[in-house]
């Protein structure tokens, strides 16, 4: 049985992004970027299941320019077997990164794709679904837990206020939750391993895909902030703060 | 123009945030239909039948669609969806888990978690964990949209028996089978319903010190949350969870309690009417934040804070 788990370029979790001065987008220069936490959590979950016999092979595959192969690096070295990077210099939306994932799976035809449920830049939560939509297979969101079995899947999936848990057939589309696993982190004997595992690079345009945009980005701005409040010395005055001033407790 | 809501509810009853949708959906268009799919749904339609701004109801009660299968409750939604110019539902796990599948099939891109109407085909979003506001406007024919349903107030309820109209189930696709559900029994109120939410962090130390938080909950009528760091460090389950990768609250009364107030937290709750921040750290970035903050153990002060109250 094999595993596909995209693998998307982000800004690192740690940097507080803002827009351009002249507000046309996000100020991308010089900030690290990382792989996207949602899709770690994929392939720990991944890597987990070929450790327990259950996979032969975890392929790693990112859409994007041609530094992803950063993080494909780093998806080899945390246990995939081989890597593919898709490569454009578009910037791709949700939909178009799934018509890209569609080919990819048609040619390589895993039996479960796992995919971090939202990238943390464009917040959006779609890739997964479009890819289940496109290809008519199965999909459990947001799981937290995964029992593959041979003709299917089992997943607990956390839902606004509580779980579910689906059976499907597959092949399937999983996307990951939080608390699905802890990912480990990379080794340097794995790092240097990593380092003559296969990656293959092909050109999105040679997949006959259409990637144009449906969507045009008119600005980007900071949130209205917040005005500074007042510090409080004790209990007794922020409860009479809430009560008197704020008037949000009786 | 004309807009179809795909409604959420839990077979019994619309939920709240179905309310908000319908609200965004008024500012796209005056021509506003909603579905209702699922199974013994009579109150659901019956409360959907007072909303004002609400056209016309497409009533589909069908053991099909009892659990809201992606699957099949995208496939109902594509057998009806010609005609519309907009789809919206809620950016709720429901409306994240279903809608982008309708998008693709109909090969549009998705607008998620709009927080603004800016016209028919432009609308305001938070991305990077609302470290910015982005303005999309979308160039398809069909717009899909998922709405944060704390931008939006809830519409009103003074209409009376809008149409409704039956619609056929359509067969399911039997590749996903729904095997258990398992929600949280609790008293108190929902996280993005309620009025008052306290949330604790890293600081509560413990998932048993969350006690000292729902004491003080009982007696505000509030909900309880937490950060994603008490979450991963198994503090309290996921659904507690408030912030860009949980949930997204807006009530009169946020109390952050030990949270630092990373703006992965912030994204959740900072577009609440009050917040206080109560920390040990002074130079916590939440208090930057916060409308009241109070430097304190959280060990002292939320035992005070609830014989206080």
């Amino acid at each position: 049985m094999k595993i596909l788990v995209p693998i998307k370029r982000v800004v690192d979790y740690n940097v507080k992004v803002r827009p351009l001065s002249d507000n046309t987008n996000v100020d991308l220069n010089n900030v690290k970027m990382a792989v996207n936490p949602f899709c770690e959590i994929a392939l720990e979950e991944a890597v987990r299941l070929k450790e327990a016999g259950k996979v032969s092979e975890v392929i790693a595959v990112s859409v994007g320019k041609s530094d992803s192969q950063e993080q494909l690096r780093t998806a080899l070295a945390l246990g995939a077997d081989r890597a593919t990077l898709v490569e454009t210099d578009a910037l791709l939306e949700p939909l178009a990164i799934a018509k890209v994932l569609q080919k990819v799976v048609e040619d390589e035809k895993p039996e479960l794709i796992i995919l971090g449920k939202q990238a943390i830049d464009g917040d959006n939560n779609q890739t997964g679904q479009m890819l289940g939509a496109l290809l008519d297979y199965p999909q459990a969101t947001n799981a937290s837990e995964v029992e593959l079995e041979s003709s299917s899947v089992k997943v607990t999936r956390e839902i606004d206020g509580g779980l579910q848990t689906l059976e499907l057939n597959i092949p399937a589309i999983v996307t990951t939750d939080l608390r699905l696993n802890e990912p480990r982190y990379a080794s340097l004997p794995n790092i240097m391993k990593a380092k003559k595992k296969e990656l293959n690079v092909v050109s999105a345009s040679d997949l006959g895909v259409d990637v144009n945009s449906r969507t045009e980005l008119l600005s980007v701005e900071l949130p209205p902030s917040r005005e500074a409040g007042v510090m409080v010395e004790t209990v007794d005055e922020l409860v009479d703060k809430l009560k008197n001033e704020a008037k949000v407790i009786e | 123009m004309s807009v179809l809501i795909i409604a959420e509810h839990d077979n019994n009853g619309l939920k709240g945030a179905t309310l908000n949708t319908l609200t965004a959906a008024s500012l796209i268009s005056d021509d506003v239909t909603m579905l209702v799919a699922g199974h013994g749904i009579d109150t659901a339609i019956e409360q959907a039948q007072s909303l004002d701004g609400l056209s016309k109801i497409l009533k589909c009660d069908s053991a099909n669609y009892t659990n809201a299968i992606a699957e099949d409750l995208s496939a109902l939604v594509l057998s009806i969806a010609d005609g519309f110019s907009h789809i919206l539902a809620p950016a709720s796990t429901f409306g994240k888990n279903l809608m982008p599948r309708i998008s693709a099939k109909l090969d549009t891109q998705q607008i998620s978690d709009i927080i603004s109407v800016e016209s028919q085909d432009t609308f305001k979003r938070p991305i990077y964990a609302g470290s910015c506001i982005a303005t999309v406007k979308s160039n398809d024919s069909v717009k899909v949209i998922t709405v944060r349903s704390t931008a939006f107030d809830a519409a009103t309820n003074t209409n009376s028996n809008v149409e409704v109209s039956d619609v056929d189930a359509v067969d399911c696709a039997g590749i996903s089978t729904f095997v258990s559900e398992e929600l949280a029994q609790s008293d108190r109120p929902e996280l993005t319903a309620a009025n008052i939410v306290i949330s604790g962090g890293r600081g509560m130390q413990s998932g048993d010190n969350f006690h000292l938080l729902d004491s003080i909950a009982d007696k505000l009528g509030a909900a309880v949350g937490a950060s994603r760091a008490a979450v991963d460090a198994g503090f309290v389950p996921n659904d507690y969870q408030v912030g860009q990768t949980g949930k997204i609250v807006a009530p009169d009364l946020y109390i952050a309690v030990g949270i630092s107030g990373a703006i992965q937290h912030l994204a959740g709750m900072k577009d609440s009417k009050v917040i206080v921040a109560i920390n040990k750290d002074e130079d916590a970035p939440i208090f930057q934040v916060a409308d009241y903050g109070l430097v304190a153990d959280l060990f002292n002060a939320l035992p005070e804070l609830e014989s206080s109250l």
